[in-house]
């Protein structure tokens, strides 16, 4: 007897039975495996303490709904898929999903409501089956009148405006206010009388924002006392433009300035003039006048970003003074390192003040002095609270959007 | 002029030359020396990468011509990472017109090379004047600001901006630019409608934003060519910045020798003098 | 007159601003939206007179032969090239004219602007960074660290510099910066201020 087992006989019968009892062997196995874990069909607990109320600091038509997540979500039997959120008009109407979010959410904004309406919420756990919290309801939305989360911005603000006026007005009343001296300002008188000795024209930039940044309606007014005072020495003043806006009102400015030197006649609008509004194509402009102009003295005052060094090394190669002045912190070792005076930050701000010597202007400063004294006691607190882990200190100053 | 006096005041021309030869040569012959990734790129490459298929970022390419050299690998590294992921992108340019041009050369290449539809996968918003202005209408809805995209398909015919109302639908917004244009994305579209922003900006101007990176207001910083060489290594798409980054090497060290120079100048002629001076 | 209405413009449009800040009201918010609006219509308009202006002032140059009167022509002629392939020549596709102009001549000479820096930075930083002082010595050595730690090279050479340097990235620079910023804050808190309430008005002429 032939007792192998792979005879090419057997091998023939055995190919086929093998694969089938395999399969039968296999499909047993599943049924055992099946039916010791039967399909989880029980529903994933439901939300629970949910919470629905207008959304409040906004200009309404939002309702905020709120939840603890289910317990087996994240936890549990953590099968929780996400979270339907249902709305109706009455407590036992037909409630719609508005929105949903994924597991581990626990809070929605309904911006699909109108105002002054009545609306009830329900929120639904979702697995293979689904489980909905208790309706909770009538809940309306509006807007608001007033911003909460903005409280300590106003305070600011309406502390610091106190403190302008109060300055303001004891300035006027003849107090004496000190300003310590800033080397740029007081060489503009310098730099002009230098420019018109050369009979070379002096170069006045306003940087490279819009009328929209202080920075440039700053400019604007150290561009109106500097122009007074070119009007009253006799020079020629350039102001290559890189916003029209700006160009617009700066001639404005120029022009009045003429007309309160008492020399109308002299200005002259088309030396105000819109350049280009693509950065280095004006960069390259200005540098191009720097060089054929040979101007005297070059201003740059205003908002300032990569092109500064451009410029400002360019103006001392051709041997310009310079005078520069802004609030791009990131630009300012630029101009230090090829300007001749630069005022840094808030000089800049200070600079029509000191330049004027108005001493209501002055008292404006006082009040900057007295403000930044407030912010440093608050550093020193804050950074006090938060060595202790004293958060409530800190969140006082946490502004809502 | 003595020594001391010439090592003080080389010829400028003399230092532009050499920093030209410095960058050309690594171009040419590069070394290909190892690149570290800073935290501030990682942090943007891991928000990037842990959005899901079928998510949706807006990326505002708010650079132009100029500082192409360093923002274009940025964007076109975000792009790729993007496409790769099956990440959809909103495109935008909302610094300066000429921006625009740039914008459409870098979308239009990574969705090439990843085979990407326009209108399904992506759209290009193109530009708008007034860019704070455009941030607050496209805070309320992107179809406030931009009723067509660039190529002037309605926005209710694209595909892709179905469920997609404003930065609340969007999971960051990626602004890369030369200018000071990220402070108004931070102010206006990441504090006034609190949507998550990142950025990528030339070198020369980096330092300014790392405030908002210690105060949370950006999720991560690419700064300058360097940043992009970093993403670069991140995506394992070695391209132009990674290229670049021995010129800059070389660039940065002879600056560095230039100083010395100067100062030993300086110190060796002040002592000198002190020393005839007794 | 012509000075008291432009104050008074002035300053309700400055503190209607301040007051609809605070106020979240769909009301205030429409007015907001409003402002908004215009100032998209208002920077679409100054274009015009941008250009109006640019156009003046280059053709004026050319019409009296004033000094360097070629390049106003070559200012002149871009801009009509540049409209002229825009309008007729099929607009903005990218092998249009238009775009070829904008891929193969501005954009390298505006990279070319940009690199400017490159040089600039290298003979800048020569220039200014001498030990002249203590505090002079602690920039130049803050300068050179950082200069070298933010490149690959600098781990290479020495390791820790990275650290250094990010530490001097981080805090040294952040808090002057910091402190700048506040300062510039209220600086242009004081500036609004000083605008709104009438108290500035050199912009208007009339100032000492």
């Amino acid at each position: 007897m032939d007792t192998r087992f792979w005879t090419k006989e057997k091998c023939k019968w055995r190919r086929k039975v093998l694969p089938l009892t395999a399969f039968i062997i296999l499909l047993a196995l599943w049924g055992t495996i099946r039916a010791q874990s039967p399909v989880d069909t029980l529903p994933p607990s439901p939300p629970t303490e949910v919470t629905a109320f207008d959304t409040p600091n906004d200009a309404g038509k939002n309702i905020t709904i709120n939840w603890k997540l289910s317990t087996d979500d994240g936890a549990g039997r953590n099968i929780v898929k996400g979270y339907d959120i249902l709305r109706s008009e009455s407590q036992e109407g037909k409630f719609e999903v508005v929105g949903s979010v994924v597991a581990g959410i626990s809070t929605f904004q309904d911006d699909k409501v109108k105002n002054r309406r009545n609306y009830f919420y329900k929120v639904r756990a979702k697995d293979h089956t689904s489980s909905d919290s208790p309706t909770v309801g009538p809940v309306q939305a509006s807007g608001q009148w007033y911003h909460k989360g903005k409280t300590v911005v106003l305070i600011f603000v309406v502390i610091f405006t106190a403190l302008v006026i109060y300055f303001v007005e004891s300035a006027k009343k003849g107090k004496k206010l000190y300003v310590r001296p800033i080397p740029g300002m007081d060489a503009v008188d310098e730099a002009v009388g230098r420019a018109t000795e050369m009979g070379r024209p002096i170069l006045y930039i306003l940087g490279l924002s819009t009328i929209s940044d202080v920075a440039t309606i700053a400019s604007l007014t150290i561009l109106g006392r500097v122009a007074k005072k070119v009007a009253e020495f006799q020079s020629k003043l350039l102001v290559p433009c890189y916003n029209p806006i700006v160009m617009t009102v700066a001639q404005e400015v120029v022009k009045n300035a003429y007309l309160d030197a008492g020399r109308p006649d002299s200005y002259d609008e088309s030396n105000i003039w819109f350049l280009s509004s693509s950065q280095f194509a004006y960069a390259a402009g200005v540098n191009g006048i720097m060089l054929r102009e040979k101007t005297a003295t070059n201003f740059y005052l205003g908002m300032f970003y990569a092109e500064s060094l451009i410029l400002a090394e360019t103006g001392n190669i051709a041997g310009s003074i310079q005078i520069a002045g802004t609030d791009a912190v990131t630009q300012l070792p630029f101009f230090i390192t090829s300007c001749d005076y630069t005022l840094i930050g808030e000089e800049f701000y200070a600079a029509s003040a000191y330049l004027s010597r108005e001493p209501k202007l002055l008292g404006s400063i006082k009040a900057q002095d007295w403000g930044k004294a407030g912010l440093i006691a608050l550093i020193i607190l804050g950074g006090f609270f938060a060595s202790f882990h004293f958060d409530t200190f800190i969140n006082l100053f946490t502004v809502g959007h | 002029m003595n020594i001391y006096e010439k090592m003080m005041s080389i010829d400028r021309r003399i230092l532009f030359i050499l920093i030209a030869v410095s960058v050309i040569i690594p171009l040419l012959k590069p070394l290909l020396l190892p690149i570290n990734v800073t935290k501030e790129v990682r942090h943007l490459y891991e928000f990037i990468d842990s959005l899901k298929p079928g998510e949706a970022i807006l990326l505002s390419l708010d650079y132009d011509p100029s500082t192409m050299a360093e923002c274009h690998p940025m964007a076109l590294g975000i792009l790729r990472h993007c496409f790769g992921k099956g990440i959809k992108v909103m495109v935008t340019s909302l610094a300066r017109p000429e921006g625009l041009g740039t914008a459409e050369m870098a979308l239009t290449q990574a969705a090439r090379e990843y085979e990407k539809k326009n209108g399904e996968d992506y759209v290009f918003l193109g530009y708008k004047p007034a860019p704070g202005a455009v941030m607050l209408s496209m805070g309320e809805n992107f179809r406030l600001a931009f009723p067509n995209d660039y190529y002037g398909t309605s926005m209710e015919d694209i595909p892709m901006m179905r469920g997609i109302k404003n930065y609340k639908d969007l999971k960051i917004v990626i602004t890369i630019s030369g200018s000071g244009i990220i402070d108004t994305w931070v102010i206006y579209a990441g504090g006034r409608y609190g949507v998550p922003i990142g950025a990528g900006v030339t070198a020369v101007m980096a330092t300014d934003y790392y405030k908002y990176l210690q105060s949370g207001q950006l999720v991560g910083l690419l700064g300058g060519l360097k940043g992009a060489a970093e993403y670069e290594k991140l995506i394992r798409h070695p391209d132009m910045a990674t290229k670049g980054m021995d010129g800059q090497n070389m660039a940065h060290l002879l600056i560095v020798f230039f100083i010395v120079i100067g100062n030993i100048g300086y110190i060796l002629g002040k002592r000198a003098k002190s020393t005839k001076g007794k | 007159m012509r000075r008291q209405i432009p104050l008074a413009i002035t300053f309700i449009g400055g503190v209607v601003m301040i007051i609809q800040y605070f106020i979240p009201h769909q009301i205030s918010q429409e007015i907001y939206r409003g402002v908004l609006d215009w100032q998209m219509i208002v920077g679409g308009f100054v274009l015009v007179l941008g250009i109006g202006s640019l156009v003046t002032h280059h053709t004026e140059k050319v019409k009296r032969q004033k000094e360097g009167w070629g390049y106003s022509l070559v200012a002149l002629l871009g801009l009509v090239m540049m409209a002229i392939a825009g309008l007729f020549f099929g607009g903005m596709a990218s092998d249009k004219p238009f775009m070829q102009i904008f891929i193969y001549a501005q954009n390298p000479i505006q990279a070319t602007m940009f690199s400017l820096l490159a040089f600039f930075i290298a003979s800048a930083a020569y220039r200014a960074f001498r030990a002249r002082s203590f505090i002079a010595t602690l920039l130049l050595l803050a300068a050179i660290i950082v200069m070298i730690g933010r490149v690959p090279i600098g781990a290479k050479i020495w390791s820790p510099i990275r650290v250094i340097s990010n530490w001097l990235l981080d805090y040294p620079n952040m808090v002057a910066k910091r402190a700048i910023g506040l300062g510039v804050g209220l600086g242009m808190l004081s500036t609004a201020l000083k605008i709104i309430l009438g108290i500035e008005r050199s912009y208007l002429g009339g100032g000492k």
